[in-house]
Formats: structure tokens, sequence, C-alpha cells
């Protein structure tokens, strides 16, 4: 394919009646293969973005191509292509699992096996109505209906809200099942540690607008933030900032005559860079200035 | 890339009918629904009859007999136009259409699936209604093959016209709560003015029967009346005669409004959706 999966130049949207547009101007690329996840805070516009790259939305202004194609004028053969799982969806509520599952499967052409997803997504041996499932099992049915039809390009706005943790580990490893057969992946999240298992970018989206396009390892300049270094001396816990944790590890150690007592080397997790980044509005200038040095 | 651009579609007939299948399912499973739909005209058609008792029509005619002729097209609009227009607001605003929207599901496979819905649910209603109306009123079914085929055609051109009707209105309802109080209104307005509740229609102001006259209730009702009374009963109608020709051309002009309603005014997607 010579095309990237996702396209998005200049996108805007603006509710009506809304004091400031909902989307202010975004500019988005995904390359087929690539599993993308978008942050932010809630109203950012997330919800908006994927929307209106799915289809279900118009947008304002600026140019979108989704597989090539303006989801806005896209037909069937378009959408056999991408597997939806929405934000919110209250419908099939008289219907088994199985027989959602297995009823949208026939609206493609080549589905996956229905009994296989059920398994996949952890709804096997399920036999209730989905009105008198848990919150989490409805959002499995979601998922499963999502990824049926074999999707080129999977849209999943955040999938994993009310899965228990065995649950989304269990999911993670889905994605990254279908990420290795190939299949393109825009998630949103507002689990930090679920975007950066998953994915190989991420776009942080604040106000409608990107303050941060990076890699998990390298949001916000994070690979060069210093380390902190915790241990107890006296009983009482004692901190330290510092770019040579280790030198710093071996001071104390030789100091404590080996073992140092509750001793652990903390980089700043992808929370608190993102958090950093959101309190800010954009990423602190001398550490993307790090960033981009080396 | 996949195999997906080589392979065929689906096609929108077996998928609608896979619909179908799935819609009277669901139908039948959330019990309320079918409570209300089914027995609303039926328990309505009980009491009035009762109220109205045996009062003597001439040519051996009851007035429950007469009344329930009126209540089947009444029954008619209540599967067709007040279910299916509830309905598909509900499957607008709970997120059905919109999943359907997300995947290569034909547009017109939805329909199929209504269609299949509205057939089963009204031929039910039909057949209970008959089955009580005979059981308590005496009413007889058609025992001439004439009276058959105008039953056929009425009922035919009443369920197309009050579906398409009821799917039109979907579409100005903001959500399923309000598309009940939508549909219920039209429907309860057209029973009183179309000589539904009181036979016969002549007994109503004529300004009434006027405004019935643009609507599809009064005909239904006047057209079941012709299959299940016999003739001297047609003296009871506003011009003296059954009409058919008028009843044939009035369902037909609300079939045709009804769908370029339906074409021009249907909504995937939620007002407030964006
Ligand atoms: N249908 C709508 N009509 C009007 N305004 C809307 C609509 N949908 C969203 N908005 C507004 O647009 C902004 C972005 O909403 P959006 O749903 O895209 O946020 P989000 O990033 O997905 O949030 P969350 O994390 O809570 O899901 C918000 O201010 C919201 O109020
Ligand atoms: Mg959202």
């Amino acid at each position: 394919m010579t095309t990237t999966a996702i396209r998005v130049r200049g996108l805007r949207k603006h509710y009506p009646g809304a004091a400031r547009p909902a989307v202010d101007g975004i500019d988005l690329d995904v390359e087929h293969g690539e599993v993308v996840a978008v942050l932010g805070p809630n109203g950012a516009g997330k919800t908006t973005v994927v929307e209106i790259l799915e289809g279900y939305r118009h947008r304002d202004g600026g140019e979108v191509a989704v597989l090539g194609t303006d989801p806005g004028r896209a037909g069937r053969d378009w959408r056999v292509r991408i597997g939806v799982v929405a934000q919110t969806a209250t419908d099939l509520l008289d219907l088994t699992p199985a027989e959602a599952v297995r009823h949208f499967a026939g609206y493609y052409p080549d589905p996956r096996d229905p009994d296989d997803v059920l398994e996949l997504v952890g709804l096997g041996g399920v036999r209730q109505l989905v009105g008198q499932l848990s919150g989490g099992q409805r959002r499995r049915v979601d998922v499963a209906l999502g990824i049926v039809g074999r999707p080129e390009l999977l849209f999943l706005d955040e999938p994993t809200t009310g899965f228990d943790p065995q649950a989304r580990r269990d999911f993670w490893q889905l994605v990254r099942a279908l990420a290795a057969e190939g299949t393109t992946i825009l998630l949103t999240t507002h689990y930090l540690e679920e975007a950066e298992v998953l994915a190989d970018r991420l776009a942080v989206i604040t106000g409608g607008r990107i303050v941060a396009d990076a890699t998990p390892a390298t949001l916000g300049g994070r690979r060069h933030r210093p380390a902190t270094v915790d241990w107890l001396e006296g009983g009482a816990p004692r901190s330290e900032s510092t770019d040579a944790p280790a030198a710093l590890v071996a001071r104390l150690a030789a100091r404590f005559g080996g073992e140092v007592p509750g001793l652990a080397v903390r980089r700043p997790s992808l929370e608190d860079v993102y958090l950093e980044l959101l309190a800010t509005g954009q990423a602190p200038v001398e550490l993307a200035a790090a960033g981009g040095a080396r | 890339m996949t195999a997906a651009g080589l392979a065929p579609l689906p096609s929108a007939l077996p998928l609608g009918l896979a619909r179908g299948a799935l819609e009277v399912k669901r139908f039948f499973r959330s019990r309320e629904a079918v409570v209300f739909t089914f027995s609303l005209p039926t328990v309505l058609m009980v009491l009035l009859g009762s109220v109205f008792g045996d009062h003597g029509e001439p040519a051996g005619v009851t007035s429950s007999q007469v009344l329930a002729a009126g209540m089947i097209a009444a029954g008619i609009m209540s599967t067709t136009f007040v279910s299916l227009g509830t309905d598909i607001a509900g499957d607008r605003d709970d997120g059905t259409l919109k999943r359907l929207r997300g995947t290569p599901m034909p547009a017109a496979a939805y329909f199929i699936g209504k269609i299949v819905l509205v057939a089963v649910t009204t031929v039910a209603q039909i057949a209970l209604m008959l089955a009580v109306a005979m059981a308590l009123f005496g009413l007889t079914l058609p025992a001439t093959v004439g009276d058959w085929l105008t039953f056929g055609w009425v009922f035919a051109l009443g369920v197309t016209s009050c579906s398409l009707l009821g799917i039109a209105i979907s579409s100005t309802a903001r959500n399923a709560r309000s598309a009940n109080a939508i549909t219920q209104i039209p429907y309860l307005a057209l029973q009183f003015v179309s000589g539904v509740f009181v036979t016969p229609i002549t007994a109503l102001p004529d300004g009434l029967v006027t405004t019935a006259s643009f609507f599809p209730v009064k005909w239904m009702a006047q057209g079941f009346r012709s299959v299940f009374l016999p003739d001297s009963m047609a003296a009871y109608e506003p011009a003296g005669t059954w009409e058919l020709d008028r009843v044939a051309l009035v369902l037909g002009a609300w079939c045709v409004i009804g769908l370029v309603l339906c074409l021009t005014t249907f909504r995937w997607r939620r007002g407030q959706d964006g």
C-alpha cells in the first residue's frame, strides 16, 4: 500500500452553539500496521475525532482520508475494511452475545469464526442476554462485533472501560495479536499503562489540539528526565533526583557497606509526564529540546 | 490486502431476512412490547364492544360487529405506525442504527427486517382480534372470494401506508420516549374522528368526518366494514356506499406520500450527534 491508513490535515469541528471548537486544527498520520493511542482529558475531543474518521460525524473543515477514502462519502466496500468499537452503546439487549456475533458476521464477506471471536473476548460460555450482562461483559460484546469482520483498520474508543484487571490484560493480548496480523489500530484510552503497553505512538489531545505526538518512551522528553532514587536512612525515607542514578546507588552501597534499605530507582512514569504535559499545555521546553538534541 | 476486496459483499435480501428473524426474536423477548402492542387494541375492542352490547342495527348486525370491523383498522395502525415509529426511534436512540452504520450492512437489509417484523406482528394481531371478535361478538369471516380480495388489498395498502408513515414520523422524535407520544396522539385522535369508536361514522359531526377523510384510518375501517358487514350496512357510510375506489385511492396516495417522506427524512443519527 502506498497511502497511509489515516491521513488528517487541519481537521476542525465546531458543534452548533458551543463556545469553542471541539476540534481545532488537527494533523495526524497513522501508517498501515501501526497502533496509535489518542490520549487526552474528558472533553478533549477524542471521540469527536474518532467518529469523524469512522464517518459518523460531519467535519467543518480539513482533509481526512481513511484507507484512502473520505469517510463522509464512503460506502459498503470501505466499511468492510474497518471495525468500530464506539464509546457508548446500549443496543442488542434482547440478544445473547452469540446471536449478536453470529448475525454481525453475516454482514462481512470474510468474517472470523463467531465462536472463535467469542472465545477471544472471553464470552465463550456466556448464555445470558446482553441486557443481563455486567458492564465489562457488555463491553466485550462491543469488541467482538468490532473485530468479527476481520478489519484492516480498527477503531477502539475507550475499549476497556469497566474491564477488570485480568480482562484488561487479556484484551491487551488480543490487541497485540491483531496488531501482529497487521491490523492498524487507533484507540483512545484514559489508562496510561494501556497506552504504554499497546501503542507504537501516542497523540495527546487537549482542547481540540494535539499537544504531543511521540512514542511512549519519548513523550515529553521522558527518556532524558532525571531519575529519582529512594532509600531509607535511620528509618526515615530519603529521596534524590539525579541524572546519574547508578553512581548515586554505588555511593549509597559503599556508605551502607552492602544492601541499601528500601532502595528504589524510578523514572517518571508515562502518567507523570502526561499529567505534566496537560498541566503546562505543552511539552516542557528544555526537555523537549533535550529530546530533540540527542 | 485481505481477501475482503475480492469476496463479494453479502446481498441485501438474505441479510434482510436474517435481520427479520432477529427482529422477531427481539420483539417477542421484550415482554412489555408484546403485551402492550398486542393487547391494547383487543382490550379496547372487548371493552367498547361490551359497552355497546348487541344493540341491534338493521340487517341483523350488532354494534359490536361494526366496532370490531373498524377496530381491525386501528389494530393495523397500532402494529405499524405506532410500533414501527417507536421502534425505529428506539433504534436511533440506543445506538442500534449507529452500530449498523459502522458495518457494511446495506440499508435495505434494515428495512426488509422491519417489514418482516411488521408482517409477523400485524398478522398475529389481526388473527387475535378476529378470533376474539368471532368468539364474543359473532363476527363472521368474509364469505365470498371478492370480500377476501378486498380484505387482502385493504390490508396490504393499509399496512404499507401506515408503516411508511411510522418510519417517517420516527425521524421527528428526539428520542424513543417522545416517539411514543408522537405516534400515540395521531393514533388515538384518528380512531376517534374516523368512526372507529363512534359508530356509525355518520353520528360524528361533518367537520370531523371531513378531517378524517384526509387520513388512512377512516378508509381502512370503511374497507373492512365492507368486508365483514352485509352490503345493506353501506347505507350508514357517509356516502351511502362502500366507496371502495376511494379507499384504494386514498390509501394508495398515502403509500406514495409515506415513501417520499421516508426517503427525504430518514436519519441514521440522532439529532444531537453532530
Ligand atoms: N454531539 C455533541 N453535540 C455538542 N457538543 C458535543 C457533542 N459531542 C461532544 N461535544 C463536545 O465536544 C467536546 C469534545 O467531546 P468528545 O466527546 O470528543 O470528548 P472526549 O475527548 O471523547 O471525552 P471523553 O474522554 O470524556 O470521552 C466536549 O466539549 C463536548 O461537550
Ligand atoms: Mg470520548
